[in-house]
């Protein structure tokens, strides 16, 4: 079998990939070979949108970018969310909104959404529905998820009214 | 060996041309999940996912000419969208914002699905491919290019450049039967599409047979019948025959996403509601 | 004694009654939570199983000689290399570890291979060489009985008759149908995975998702021919499991693999392979035929039922006395002949999925009482009221129901309620959503309602308890308990529990570990709030006691006269105070076992005192339907629901919506499709759950509060209505909305546009 070495940049920080194997998906090396496993792998077709990490800006399914064609690329997951002492405040209104149950689905969740908010802060229900559409959530009916939109849009909003008025 | 990024379409097909056997890997929202499965192993993968000019768009001749890296989300941007909705509807109704962002229309050509989402819309069209290897550019028909459930016209060393599509006045609509709400494989799918110019509907249909095709005595039949000055008037027993020349085109199977009864029914349906919507609208 | 009992009241949030928030949420948003396939070890091999591709055959060879001879292969067993109990079972040990000479099931596991790297796994799997002899495959249940048995223990795990009343009398009204429910999967979004690390002793460390540690220590010890206490389970996280994970799955097979290597191992399934390598929700043909009286009351049902218990046992009797024994409802029925069976074919093994047997017959009996208003031209809503079941009823096993059960209520609030809904706006909201396909004049609109009833806890005489110890030291509380933590919130819950009666703020969860703490129970039957909540309470109960004795004792003090308050110990009749750090500087601890009140087998005639209480709920339905197309769309969901008292409003309302959402599923899209023994969409692409865009808001009407006697702060479990009334109330308001006699879910598109053909069947 016929292994290469190669770099990722993910999270800002420049990883080496040592003796990969050609056929490992991003998802792959992000779990196993860089030991950043908050991306899950739920499905690995693209049907469920754990993985879901940010690739040059865009939201995609980790499962289904291969390792070795993402480098050179700026690659955001789950870890890269927050800081290191403080998470971010979608990540905060999911916890305080009761968004999260198993958390299996979480991550890739909150990527998505944090890129939503990031493109379009004022969101309604619908557009939110149809940006995690591809997130599927097997615990919580997604009514939880829904509200932790809700909370972290609206503090945005209150948080950009306030730094105007400043 | 491993990946190639090609940075230019002339480097891509130099590349193809010295490894044939390469694995060519655009939006890989197909080709990784049959890696994934361990079905499909890949030694040496020639990206194209970082090929500018496959990335753009031009207009000439009243046609677009779009790169084959154009991704689905690309095709719903008003910009593009503008010039063939049914083309933006469709790519819309394509798996999740993830894949969308990932897959590209090249890709989904080159998979060839029966139940690929554009490619109705570009049936429909009549759009054109190029394609193109390090000896020999070449331009086919999307006819010519899909020959058959998931096979296609691509020879070794060929890569997919660019897709055409005429730019038609008129409304158009895409129409898509999945039993979920979102991300879902089309069981039905119908495009239709007004050329008000040439005074003529063009219907694309997909999942119904083992390539998606025109219904073109339906498209005779109705352009024939249409009112091209007030769009009204439209019978319903024309609207019926319409959808039935449509239906009895069709060649479904039954398999676990749908049967062939419902199929065709469907079909029917679709048909119908594309043609009230397009004949709801203005014409011009 | 009473008085110490006595709790304080609540200063800080978080406590009883609270919606305090998840201990394992931060963890969970940042990434960081361990579930069971992040684990990881330097020194770590990969398993996989080699499973049947066929449902039904004879193993004539097997040649593992090619593999074992691969780059990075370890180790390759089949049934050859067992040296323990070649069979496992939840219930009933029915199930081989691998294939010996036959298999039953396609995705039957047949060998399993250890390797370096998982694509050198899979090219050992590829590279062993089975011959198998095919043999026609058990896949009708209904000829299971009379076919030849197809496993030594025969073809009929059990059949149950429920005789109730000894009227046949004739109701003055009958209706009758007969109802199909498809094969629905738990489809948790972890996959199966763990591992197994081999230890100095002999023994082995499992590290695992599951539903219950010990159950499958003792079946994991059996199999590996070791002492249960030389294998030690501990709760990997979990992601989800809904019943999918109550059985055995790879838990065997990576400690074989383990011991034989040497190695630490990992597993994770595909989701392909999860979907063969666990049980699912019994498919279920059911008749019924109810009669009443003319004002409306019944007075007798029979009804005959049939579960697919596919190759084998897992829980399947229990399934089939739950389907049984409230295959009424929740209602007064004075005379009930009940004949359940549930059989073995060579279809994939069925077992527990949330509501458990009771999500078949809800579908089927809220149909029948839908057919009986129609029949008797009264209102729906007021049919089901007049027969609901009231404290001092008896159920249909001849059990009188000395809890709450407030069943009016849950119907009567849920019926009620407004809907906040108006006709949809945008194509996407409309049947067919991103598609397109919807004409509004084509859609129509139902709404109907539905009861659920169920059980919760184990019924039928078994022997179900839970142990929790509590350590105070230096303010802070430790609770060790082997509950498993699937997502459902118990975690929270413990710590909301330690607060309410210690006073103290910080409490520790002790990793859940067989090797720390006796069993916990399952976490399903909707038990764990009552009965880990239950051990939990008891050893805080018996720490807080022992803690204030001491006290007392120490300081000369009357006991009775000390309470805890404000993070410390105040004496009520003295100026005595002391902080609770500071009273606790020395450990104070107790381990308690809680057990609930007895239950007892049915009798020949499914008569006995077999469950320990009941839970209701109501769903009511909104759905828009394109009736040309056959697409359905839920539009909104109202609950009321049975609760005994909210322990956590937040906690609840997800258990609502989720486990409605599961409901939503099996209604209208959740189905695997099983032909002649083979599943036909074993992919996230081809089986079907909501998406954002499927599930609607979920509308609480009320949350009946009525404090159920003996459970541990009055509260009920939750997790399972949601998921019970939700899909017949579904199924109902598209046969509202169609005026269609649909007697199956999932409901498909061919069952609307072509009712009068079952196309698909």
């Amino acid at each position: 079998m016929i292994s290469e070495t190669y770099s990722l940049l993910v999270n800002g920080k420049s990883y080496q990939v040592v003796d990969g194997h050609p056929s490992e998906s991003l998802l792959w090396v992000l779990r196993e070979r860089l030991e950043l496993s908050g991306s899950k792998n739920a499905c690995e077709e693209g049907e469920c949108g754990s993985c879901t990490v940010l690739v040059d800006g865009e939201i995609v399914c980790s499962c289904l970018v291969l390792a070795a064609s993402a480098v050179g690329r700026e690659i955001t997951t789950i870890e890269g969310l927050g800081s290191e002492d403080e998470i971010s405040d979608v990540q905060k209104a999911f916890v305080d909104a009761g968004a999260v149950q198993c958390g299996f689905c979480t991550p890739g969740l909150l990527v998505a959404i944090d890129q939503l908010l990031n493109t379009d802060p004022d969101p309604d229900d619908l557009t939110v529905r149809e940006a995690i559409s591809g997130n599927l959530c097997r615990c919580t009916g997604y009514g939880r998820i829904l509200e932790a939109v809700r909370i972290a849009s609206k503090n945005r909003k209150v948080q950009n009214q306030e730094e105007q008025g400043k | 060996m491993g990946v190639i990024i090609a940075k230019s379409v002339n480097e891509a097909c130099a590349v193809l041309a010295e490894n044939p056997a390469a694995t060519v890997l655009a939006g890989g929202t197909d080709l990784m999940v049959q890696v994934n499965r361990g079905t499909h192993s890949l030694e040496t993968v020639l990206d194209l996912s970082r090929i500018p000019e496959l990335k753009k768009w031009t207009m000439e001749d009243n046609q677009i000419i779009l790169g084959a890296g154009i991704s689905y989300t690309d095709l719903t941007h008003p910009q593009l969208s503008a010039f063939f909705p049914a083309l933006a509807q469709a790519a819309r109704t394509v798996g999740s914002p993830q894949i969308r962002n990932a897959g590209t229309l090249g890709g989904n050509l080159a998979t060839a699905s029966p139940a690929g989402d554009t490619i109705p819309v570009l049936v429909a069209m009549d759009a054109s491919m190029q394609l193109k290897s390090s000896t020999e550019t070449r331009e086919v028909s999307i006819t010519e290019f899909i020959t058959g459930v998931k096979a296609n016209a691509l020879k070794p060393g060929e890569i997919i450049e660019s897709i055409k599509v005429p730019i038609f006045k008129g409304p158009q609509e895409f129409l898509k039967v999945g039993t979920r709400n979102a991300m879902v494989i089309s069981v039905v799918s119908l495009a239709l599409v007004t050329d008000y110019l040439e005074r003529k509907l063009r219907i694309g249909v997909g999942s119904v047979s083992p390539v998606p095709f025109r219904a073109t005595e339906a498209e005779e039949f109705i352009s024939d019948k249409f009112d091209w000055e007030t769009n009204r008037n439209l019978s319903e027993k024309v609207i019926n025959k319409f959808s039935e020349l449509v239906a009895n085109s069709t060649e479904p199977i039954d398999d676990h996403r749908g049967t062939a009864n419902y199929r065709k029914h469907a079909v029917k349906v679709l048909a119908k509601r594309a043609l009230e919507r397009v004949s709801a609208g203005d014409i011009k | 004694m009473s008085r110490l009992q006595t709790v304080d009241t609540a200063t800080k949030g978080s406590r009883i009654g609270e919606s305090a928030i998840r201990p394992d949420g931060v963890p969970k948003v940042k990434g960081e939570f361990v579930f069971s396939n992040d684990l990881r070890h330097p020194d770590m091999i990969w398993g996989g199983t080699l499973r049947s591709p066929h449902p039904s055959a004879r193993i004539v060879s097997i040649n593992t000689t090619p593999a074992l001879k691969m780059t990075g292969v370890y180790a390759v067993l089949t049934s050859e290399d067992l040296d323990g109990m070649p069979l496992y079972g939840l219930e009933h040990p029915d199930q081989p570890v691998l294939a010996d000479g036959v298999v039953r099931f396609q995705g039957e596991p047949v060998a399993i291979v250890a390797a370096d790297h998982p694509d050198n796994v899979r090219l050992a799997l590829e590279a062993i060489d089975v011959e198998y002899e095919l043999i026609e495959p058990l896949s009708d249940s209904k000829l299971a009985q009379e076919n030849e048995a197809i496993h030594p223990d025969g073809n009929l795990f059990r059949e149950i008759n429920i005789n109730y009343g000894n009227s046949q009398e004739e109701g003055e009204i009958t209706v009758e149908g007969t109802y199909e429910v498809g094969m629905q999967d738990q489809a948790p979004l972890g996959t199966e995975s763990g591992m197994a690390v081999p230890s100095e002793d002999g023994g082995i460390d499992l590290f695992v998702s599951t539903q219950w540690l010990h159950a499958d220590r003792d079946q994991v010890a059996a199999c590996l021919n070791l002492p249960p206490e030389k294998v030690r389970l501990t709760l990997a996280g979990v992601g989800g499991a809904f019943g999918a994970r109550e059985d055995i799955s790879l838990h065997i097979h990576l400690c074989l693999l383990a011991m034989r290597t040497g190695k630490p191992i990992k597993m994770s399934y595909s989701r392909t392979e999860s979907f063969h390598g666990h049980v699912h929700r019994h498919p279920a043909q059911m008749w019924y035929r109810h009669h009443a009286k003319s004002d409306g009351t019944l007075i007798r049902i029979e009804a005959r039922l049939l579960l697919d218990g596919g190759a084998y046992a897992s829980t399947s009797s229990a399934v089939l006395a739950n389907a049984t024994c409230f295959a009424a409802g929740p209602y007064r029925v004075p005379n009930v002949e009940i004949y359940g069976a549930v059989v073995r074919t060579n279809n994939p093994p069925c077992g527990a999925m949330r509501g458990f047997g009771c999500v078949q017959v809800c579908f089927a009996h809220e149909a029948q009482m839908d057919k009986l208003a129609v029949e008797l031209g009264m209102d729906p809503v007021e049919l089901r009221v007049k027969n609901a079941l009231e404290p001092g009823d008896q159920i249909i096993t001849g059990q009188t129901i000395t809890g709450t059960a407030p069943v009016a209520e849950v119907i009567e609030t849920c019926a009620q309620h407004s809907s906040s809904v108006g006709p949809a706006s945008q194509q996407m909201e409309l049947p067919g959503g991103a598609g397109r396909t919807a004409d509004p004049k084509h859609i129509v609109r139902g709404e109907a309602i539905a009861v659920g009833f169920k059980n919760l806890m184990f019924s039928e005489g078994f022997d179900d308890f839970s142990t929790a110890s509590c350590q105070l030291l230096d303010g802070v509380a430790t609770i060790t308990s082997a509950c498993a933590e699937v997502g459902q919130g118990f975690v929270t819950l413990a710590q909301q529990i330690v607060r309410e009666i210690l006073g103290v703020e910080e409490v520790i969860l002790a990793p859940a570990s067989t090797a720390s703490v006796g069993s916990a129970g399952s976490t399903s039957a909707s038990r764990q709030t009552w009965m880990s909540g239950g051990a939990v309470k008891s050893a805080c109960d018996a720490v807080r006691i022992k803690l204030l004795s001491r006290i007392a004792e120490s300081h000369d003090l009357d006991v009775e006269s000390l309470v805890i308050v404000d993070g410390g110990i105040a004496s009520l009749s003295s100026e005595f105070s002391i902080s609770l750090k500071e009273a606790t500087s020395d450990l104070v601890e107790a381990e308690e076992v809680y057990r609930h009140v007895p239950t007892f087998p049915l009798d020949e005639n499914g008569q006995g005192n077999a469950h320990v209480s009941f839970v209701f709920s109501a769903h009511r339905a909104v759905v828009d339907v394109d009736q040309e197309l056959g697409l359905v769309k839920v539009v909104e969901l109202i609950t009321s629901q049975d609760v005994g008292r909210v322990l956590n409003p937040l906690q609840l309302q997800g258990q609502l919506e989720g486990g409605a959402a599961q409901g939503l599923g099996l209604a209208v899209m959740e189905e695997i499709n099983v032909v002649d023994g083979r599943i036909l969409n074993p992919s996230f692409t081809d089986y079907l759950l909501p998406t954002a865009l499927d599930m609607p808001p979920v509308e609480i009407a009320a949350l009946i509060e009525q404090p159920e006697p003996n459970a541990p702060f009055g509260a009920k479990g939750v997790g399972e209505p949601p998921a019970i009334s939700s899909t017949a109330a579904i199924a109902s308001a598209v046969r509202n909305a169609t005026g269609l006699d649909l007697h199956r879910v999932p409901i498909r598109p061919t069952d609307i546009v072509f009712p009068e053909r079952n196309d698909n069947d």
